[in-house]
């Protein structure tokens, strides 16, 4: 896997958060991966446990739910709306954080974009929220999970990419 | 009594975007005023206002040069920032990692098919 196969994540205003990636595959096949549930199924908890269930109906207005028991212990669901669809190239959805309590219908908004360039793929994955509180709330989050993280796990994954 | 949080935390005082473009600037290596307010296109009362406020949570150091000051950006003052986003960041890492395995088995899958449709034999195998 080539060295440019990292996530970067950045803060482009106070409410968003960016996430980008490159992928060694055409974009059909990320799109592909992205949207079938037996393949989010594989990659969307992670190393932190294991997606036991995800469901996809992809069309706007159609909702989408994963379910993840992360490390064994405690389960954990986000679901959401579709809100825009172009096939290959763009996804607008709500996304909801199940434990969070009150009424947070709206409290995520996911921009994803998918561009290809010479068989590689580009993802730019841009969380909007409503306010910064959620959005550093958000990446707070994924510090707590991240300190439980070992290096051994880090180690795993970077032989897996090769 | 609102303003004070501006002043003290690394966080606040990232969050006001020229500041952070002032940082991107500084990164990039020493700079007087004169060339920020240059880069920014803003005047010079407002960039000194953000340095002001760079320097008082250590974001930036300043030394002084014959008649010239120079401002710097301070690494590892924006350590906290960086761990916090680490974490989120490890996360879709990992994410990614499994992702890029089940493209992996998705290319070969399509280069099997390929291949079956070249054999001329799409039910073999």
């Amino acid at each position: 896997m080539p060295s440019s196969a990292t996530a970067t994540v950045t803060l482009p205003t106070d409410e968003e958060i960016l996430i980008a990636r490159d992928f060694d595959a055409p974009r059909h096949l990320v799109w592909k991966a992205w949207t079938t549930p037996e393949l989010v199924r594989r990659w969307w908890s992670g190393r932190r446990g294991e997606v036991t269930s995800a469901e996809i109906d992809l069309r706007v207005g159609g909702s989408w739910r994963y379910v993840m028991l992360a490390h064994g212990e405690f389960e954990v669901a986000f679901h959401g709306t579709f809100q825009e669809i172009v096939p290959e190239e763009r996804i607008v959805t709500t996304e909801v954080y199940e434990g969070m309590p009150g009424p947070s219908e709206d409290a995520v908004v996911n921009v994803v974009t998918f561009t290809e360039d010479g068989g590689r793929t580009h993802l730019d994955l841009l969380v909007r929220c409503m306010s910064k509180e959620i959005r550093d709330a958000i990446l707070e989050s994924g510090m707590e999970a991240g300190m439980q993280e070992s290096y051994d796990a880090l180690e795993e994954v970077a032989i897996s990419l090769r | 009594m609102a303003r004070a949080a501006t002043t003290t935390d690394v966080f606040n005082a990232v969050a006001e975007p020229r500041r952070r473009q002032i940082l991107d600037v500084l990164v990039g290596g020493e700079r007087p005023v004169n060339d920020l307010v240059r880069v920014l296109e803003l005047g010079q009362p407002q960039v000194s206002k953000h340095l002001r406020v760079l320097r008082e949570v250590g974001l930036v150091d300043v030394r002084d040069e014959g008649r010239q000051r120079l401002y710097r950006c301070n690494g590892p003052a924006l350590k906290p920032i960086h761990d916090w986003v680490k974490g989120y960041e490890r996360l879709w890492e990992e994410r990614f990692g499994e992702l890029d395995a089940v493209l992996e088995e998705l290319g070969q899958g399509e280069g099997d098919a390929q291949q079956r449709n070249r054999d001329g034999d799409p039910s073999d195998r």
